[in-house]
């Protein structure tokens, strides 16, 4: 017996903590959990300037918890009713897979094995970002080709540490790993130098910088090293919830194209008087049954849209010029503007 | 009829009766519920792993890891295997708890001694040592260290010890032995030393045993594993030379680099289970019988060799067994250094996991090699404390 008992104990931990986590995984009708809660839980980063964090009164902010708002909105008809989530780069997906969340918008990377081996779906790409450097001006390195031999420190559990490896491999340059567990450890770290360079997405050294006391004491190298498209995620195996996740980000981005506002939208969303665009008319339920397509009622999309705005409105309000991150719209423009962002139409 | 339902009924009883009987019945009751629940519990997440479209299985662990490892104790780059960095993880998890596990038996049995000296000032000192560190807790000691050894000089204005050795927040950087082949053939001696010294010792315990004779034991094993394969070094005209580390634009290139992790996880570990350790050692000596210490004074044993050779061998019967606790604790408290970012067996695993997916893996790794390298750390002590128990018989 006293043989059994040592491995029998672990066998016990290990089945009270971690399964239980992994039970819930059913194929119920996501929507269906979510109304009965009435309450939409969405993973968010733990803190991320511009993405995800708390403002003065201790409430999240940002552009991926603006997504998790039009999507309650949309489904639920208000946009407060979300539990947010905040996750660090491991433990996003065992939650999204063990069921604690209905959606992840946590600046993460849209790759292959994600989106076809853990089980996950990607409804979109709501930024177009890529991995770069920052380092002190006092270096005086303008390329990440010169940093043979140089500390590096890296958030780990990311696709940044995969790039990272990649990228001085081919180069034939060496470097010093310093493995960080969070953006803030990770920033403090690199404040005492403990590392040359800080490494991670181009917006997240944005907003990393923002946060520096003398950010014009800090460049960010012209390299970016890879593709970073980041985008909200859903679970495998409940199309219509992925539908209706990716239809709302999709209405976002067609919003600003079609020149709907916040402002505007409960104007144009009239049956009479309102737009008289079909697509807009589509989109916004005043024509048509898009909304009894995805489950859900004819003013899905305005209610999205009156709570958050436009793609355009909620990056200006959070990552754009006027902001403390000072972002280009970049890639992230419309493609009638010179970007890449892209809506399938309302159709 | 009735004569034999009633003897049924009193078999029956009697088997109820019968503690042995019975006692085989519970204890065949308990293993069959305990094999359904686990049972229960590995269907039900094979089935719900199906469910999720999750793969399974270990054969994630031959795939390319693809990320590097700043401490690596044998060799590994990005094209390893997830293998391959368990194996790197798992030794600097070993390396840590190994130091670890010295620097703290000796801090322990120091302060140990010190909290039971005469002298006021060394008492207190040892007290205050003791309830500082072991009152809070482990993990605020870990970051305090490494916040510490941050605000050591920065690179380019490292302490330099006769420019070869320099201290920064970047760690230690020392100069690397670069060993010839002809190394090889002191290495040999070392051996045949170490085993020729074992040898002596033996022959000179029974010598001692039989006729009373002692024998220069210590400086005879001095002799033999460093004396001679020194002396050949010097023939072979030393065949080892040192890597001097170079400054470089970022970094040192060259040598070796001990890193600040490392040091931090190290301290601490060592400090916060020395005081555990301490207390123990403390215990152990106070339950020596006075008797003991009174009768080594009376035959004029001088007080280095009555510790040495009356107090410390009675003492250590006490102290083996919670010792062998607090090992095990170490070994698993060196886990928390994840949150600096130290590259043992629990960080690299998570990145594993992130990477893979492959949680439930991932995580019977850890508990296996946490299981193994505790019952390895128990089956060494339990050793060493059969011998030391067997001598108080004697």
């Amino acid at each position: 017996m006293i043989a059994l008992t040592r491995p029998g104990l672990s066998c016990a931990v290990f089945a009270a903590f971690v399964l239980p986590a992994m039970v819930g995984t059913a194929q119920a009708a996501t929507l269906d959990d979510i109304r009965a809660a009435d309450e939409l839980k969405c993973g968010i980063n733990t803190g991320l300037a511009g993405f995800a964090n708390t403002d003065d009164a201790g409430n999240w902010v940002g552009f991926d918890v603006d997504y998790c708002k039009a999507l309650a909105a949309a489904v639920l008809g208000d946009s407060g009713k979300v539990q947010y989530v905040s996750l660090t780069g491991k433990n996003r997906f065992p939650a999204l897979q063990a069921g604690e969340i209905e959606v992840l918008a946590r600046n993460t990377t849209w790759t292959l094995s994600r989106d076809v081996d853990l089980g996950l779906t990607f409804v979109g790409v709501n930024y177009y970002d890529g991995q770069g450097f920052i380092g002190p001006k006092s270096l005086g390195i303008s390329s990440a080709g010169e940093l043979d031999g140089a500390s590096v420190c890296i958030q780990t559990g990311t696709t940044t540490e995969l790039n990272l490896a990649d990228f001085f491999r081919t180069n034939n340059i060496t470097y010093e790993p310093v493995p960080i567990e969070t953006n803030s450890e990770a920033r403090a770290a690199y404040e005492a130098e403990r590392c040359d360079v800080y490494t991670s997405d181009a917006s997240g050294l944005a907003a990393t910088r923002a946060t520096f006391d003398n950010p014009n004491d800090h460049v960010i190298l012209p390299e970016i090293i890879s593709k970073e498209p980041l985008g909200p995620l859903v679970r495998h195996g409940d199309d219509q919830w992925a539908d209706i996740a990716r239809w709302v980000l999709n209405a976002l981005i067609s919003a600003e194209e079609l020149g709907v506002t916040q402002a505007n939208v409960e104007a144009l969303a009239q049956t009479d008087g309102g737009s008289d665009n079909p697509e807009i008319q589509r989109m916004l339920g005043s024509a048509g049954s898009m909304g009894k397509m995805l489950g859900l009622d004819a003013d899905w999309a305005a209610r999205a849209i009156k709570a958050v705005g436009n793609y355009g409105e909620i990056f200006a309000r959070h990552l754009g010029p006027d902001t403390r991150l000072g972002l280009e719209r970049g890639l992230n423009a419309l493609y009638t503007d010179g970007g890449i962002l892209y809506s399938p139409p309302f159709r | 009829m009735a004569a034999p339902s009633r003897t049924r009924i009193q078999q029956i009883s009697d088997l109820w009766t019968d503690e042995r009987l019975r006692g085989i019945a519970f204890q065949l009751l308990v293993i069959t519920s305990l094999a359904l629940f686990f049972t229960f519990i590995i269907w039900n997440t094979a089935t719900n792993l199906k469910h999720a479209g999750l793969a399974s299985g270990y054969g994630f662990l031959q795939d390319a890891a693809s990320f590097d490892i700043n401490q690596r104790l044998i060799d590994y780059d990005s094209t390893s295997s997830y293998g391959r960095a368990f194996l790197v993880g798992g030794l600097n998890t070993v390396l840590v708890a190994v130091l670890g596990i010295a620097a703290a038996t000796a801090i322990g049995f120091l302060v140990g001694l010190m909290r039971l000296s005469s002298n006021f000032l060394v008492g207190r000192i040892a007290s205050l040592y003791v309830e500082l560190t072991r009152n809070i807790p482990l993990l605020l000691q870990i970051i305090f260290w490494w916040v510490i050894i941050l605000t050591m000089p920065r690179v380019r204005d490292s302490i330099s010890v006769g420019d070869v050795l320099f201290l920064n927040n970047r760690g230690i950087r020392m100069p690397q032995p670069i060993l010839e082949d002809t190394f090889q053939f002191v290495l040999a001696l070392i051996v045949a030393g170490s085993i020729g010294t074992f040898f002596l010792a033996r022959w000179a315990r029974k010598r001692h045993e039989l006729t009373g004779q002692t024998f220069p034991v210590g400086w005879s094993a001095i002799g033999l594993i460093f004396g001679l394969p020194g002396l050949s070094m010097l023939f072979l005209g030393l065949p080892i030379s040192l890597e001097i580390p170079l400054q470089g634009k970022f970094n040192f290139a060259g040598g070796f680099n001990v890193t600040p992790e490392l040091i931090a996880l190290w301290l601490a570990l060592s400090l916060y289970t020395g005081a555990f350790i301490s207390e123990v050692v403390r215990s152990g000596i106070l339950a020596v019988d006075k008797g003991q210490i009174e009768a080594a004074r009376a035959v004029g044993l001088p007080p280095g060799l009555r510790t040495r050779k009356i107090i410390l061998p009675q003492a250590l019967r006490v102290i083996i067994p919670p010792l062998t606790n607090q090992y095990l604790n170490l070994t698993k408290n060196s886990s928390l250094a994840v949150v600096i970012g130290y590259q043992d067996i629990v960080s690299i695993g998570e990145t594993v996991l992130n990477q893979s997916g492959q949680a439930l893996e991932v995580i019977s790794i850890y508990m296996a090699f946490y299981l193994t390298l505790s019952l390895l750390t128990s089956v060494l002590m339990n050793w060493y404390n059969q011998r030391t128990a067997l001598v108080r018989e004697r």
